[in-house]
């Protein structure tokens, strides 16, 4: 049969002109999910895309003309590894590292500042409510905070008591993993906070306005000691990075459950994923933020005894972290990283 | 031949179908993306989980005696880091790779895909695998919790079995497999499908052979493309006994007499078969199927 063994003839020819290309490019992919492409030589960097597209055009030919199924699949395969390639990553780890600090970061926190403002308020208002409890009728205190907490900060106590957990000798054995320990706990609460949000953003609340309640109570003791600014320096000098983060991880979590509860006029799907986008970036923002809180609480707290040098240090914080999120910059369009 | 293979045969493709999505490149390539499976799914976090308990215990063990009496308070404080670390960043440093899988998923052969056909950016990973601190971490650390201070009651562990379960469920119940770190991430988990080239059974040159036989249009219209590439599926895999068998039932179908070399007949029917259905095919008939009508 002549004509089907010419047609035989242009399937195999399309394949023996083109083999070639395919194996260089799945040679280059292979180098490339290997290491990184700085290893390229030009030529390669310079075949890289010609051989990518050659193999796509294989593709669209093959599938229209070939009933070979294992070399469909084989150029299928090779294409879409070639895509992730091209398109996944187009920046070295450091260049992205770099866009996050300087752009990635503080643009998701500012996206956030109407529910960040919300969590806030809750903060406060927990903290409010428990302070008003527990100055009306101290039995209260007991109830918002758990023994062991407290250690000996009760309504009650005598204000040298108190004066000394507030300015009480370092234990400096202990600093480091106390500092530890602090991250890695509050790291965790944060991002239950955030995954929790997935819930309509109830349990994010909820768990804010619960951060608030010991807050408050502590207060209303320290207060009526005639310490509170005493506390409230010993508490914003890690106090001012910590809450902050937490409002962050709370405000993340909110921002996931308004966007799958009320998802406006896109569907909840997209609605749902813009969040993520939105909120991941923020949330390694919390985690950073907490190791710096978890650092100024172990070491600074204990190293910074005097009032004003603390009030200094976390008021200089909460400075710091209001200018690096907030204070308007130039416009950098954030769709890279 | 009765209709139940043709439905069955519909079916099978229906469900390869299902499981496909466009996912077209800037280039107008529809890269025909397959949803990984729930199964691939949960093999791969086990294989996870596993290697991830195999480090800690490393760690630990290193860490307790490999390191000198006076050094406690450091080494402890770095078990909590790596604890933390091994946790949270395990998922997300290896997706943010560029074979975007952690090993797991590299051994079950998936992979991490953006939804949108863009990038896989940095914000998703972390959101995708933050979320999977509720779904898998959170069960496990409430119920230790309560176990630690004596408060496990039955209604605990079955609370707790419960939200892992309607979590879990939450990835078969929608198509896409997505479990709720994909919605807020904006994800897919795909098939990462490798293949090596395999050598071109259906050219003219490569068997040689004078005496081959040869078959007539008659003989070569009784089938379809499904047909064609099951006949090269079992070319491939060189199992004589399947062999037999298939050349047999082509034999009997188009009446010829049941001897002589199944190989060679076999790859001599897939050649002139395939010749001219790709013939066809640069003419606009496609046959999907034997139970279909030929054009």
């Amino acid at each position: 049969m002549p004509a089907s063994a010419s047609v035989a003839y242009s399937t195999a020819a399309f394949r023996r002109e083109r083999e070639g290309d395919w194996q260089a490019f799945e040679a280059l992919v292979e180098r490339l999910e290997r290491g990184s492409i700085s290893r390229l030589s030009d030529e390669d960097l310079l075949a890289l895309p010609r051989l990518y597209r050659a193999t796509l055009s294989s593709l669209s030919l093959a599938r229209a003309t070939s009933l070979d199924a294992a070399l469909v699949a084989y150029l299928e395969a090779l294409s879409m590894r070639g895509y992730f390639l091209l398109y996944g990553v187009r920046e070295s780890r450091l260049a992205r590292f770099a866009r996050f600090f300087a752009v990635s970061w503080p643009a998701a926190v500012r996206s956030l500042w109407r529910e960040t403002i919300i969590i806030a308020l809750l903060l406060a208002l927990g903290t409010a409510a428990s302070w008003w409890l527990v100055a009306n009728d101290p039995a209260w205190f007991h109830a918002l905070i758990p023994a062991e907490l407290a250690s000996g900060r009760e309504p009650g106590a005598s204000a040298a008591a108190l004066r000394e957990t507030v300015y009480g000798k370092p234990d400096h054995d202990g600093l480091s993993i106390f500092a530890t320990f602090l991250f890695t706990h509050n790291s965790q609460v944060s991002i239950t906070a955030y995954a929790l949000g997935f819930a309509f953003g109830v349990p994010s609340m909820m768990l804010i306005f619960y951060q608030g309640l010991p807050l408050g109570a502590l207060l209303s003791v320290f207060w009526d000691a005639g310490l509170g600014p005493d506390f409230i320096a010993w508490l914003s000098i890690h106090g001012t990075t910590e809450l902050f983060a937490a409002i962050l991880a709370g405000a993340c979590g909110l921002r996931i459950g308004t966007a799958v509860a009320f998802p406006g006029p896109r569907d909840r799907l997209a609605a749902a994923a813009d969040a993520g986008k939105q909120s991941g970036a923020a949330m390694l923002g919390v985690i950073i933020m907490l190791l710096c809180a978890g650092l100024l609480e172990g070491f600074a707290r204990q190293l910074v005894q005097s009032m004003p040098m603390r009030f200094a240090v976390g008021g200089g914080m909460l400075a710091f972290w209001l200018a690096y999120f907030y204070v308007p910059r130039r416009a950098v369009r954030d769709t890279q990283l | 031949m009765t209709a139940a293979p043709a439905v069955g045969a519909a079916r099978q493709a229906a469900r390869r179908n299902a499981k496909q999505r466009r996912f077209v490149t800037p280039e107008g390539i529809d890269l025909q993306l397959e949803i990984a499976s729930a199964g691939l799914r949960f093999s791969a976090l086990l294989i996870d989980l596993t290697l991830m308990l195999v480090i800690l215990f490393v760690v630990t063990l290193t860490l307790v005696f490999g390191l000198p009496g006076g050094a406690g308070q450091a080494a402890l404080a770095l078990w909590l880091v790596g604890f933390f670390l091994l946790r949270n960043f395990w998922f997300i440093a290896f997706e943010l790779g560029p074979r975007a899988a952690t090993p797991g998923k590299r051994l079950v052969g998936i992979r991490v895909v953006a939804r949108d056909g863009g990038r896989l950016t940095v914000s998703s990973v972390v959101a995708r695998n933050l979320v999977r601190e509720m779904e898998i971490f959170l069960p496990f650390a409430f119920l230790a919790g309560s176990a630690e201070q004596d408060l496990v009651s039955t209604a605990t562990v079955v609370l707790a079995l419960l939200w892992t379960l309607i979590l879990s469920c939450f990835l078969l119940f929608n198509r896409d497999r997505m479990r709720m770190g994909d919605l807020i991430g904006g994800t897919w988990v795909v098939l990462a499908r490798r293949s090596k080239m395999q050598a071109d059974i259906g050219s003219a040159s490569a068997h040689p052979q004078a005496d081959e036989p040869q078959f007539t249009p008659a003989e070569l219209a009784v089938y379809g493309v499904y047909e064609l590439q099951e006949l090269e599926r079992v070319l491939r895999q060189g199992d004589n006994a399947l062999r037999r068998t298939v050349a047999d039932t082509i034999r009997t179908k188009i009446g010829r007499p049941l001897t002589g070399d199944d190989e060679q007949f076999l790859s001599a029917y897939y050649r002139q078969l395939k010749a001219r259905m790709e013939r066809d095919l640069l003419f606009g008939k496609r046959r999907a199927n034997k139970y279909e009508e030929p054009q």
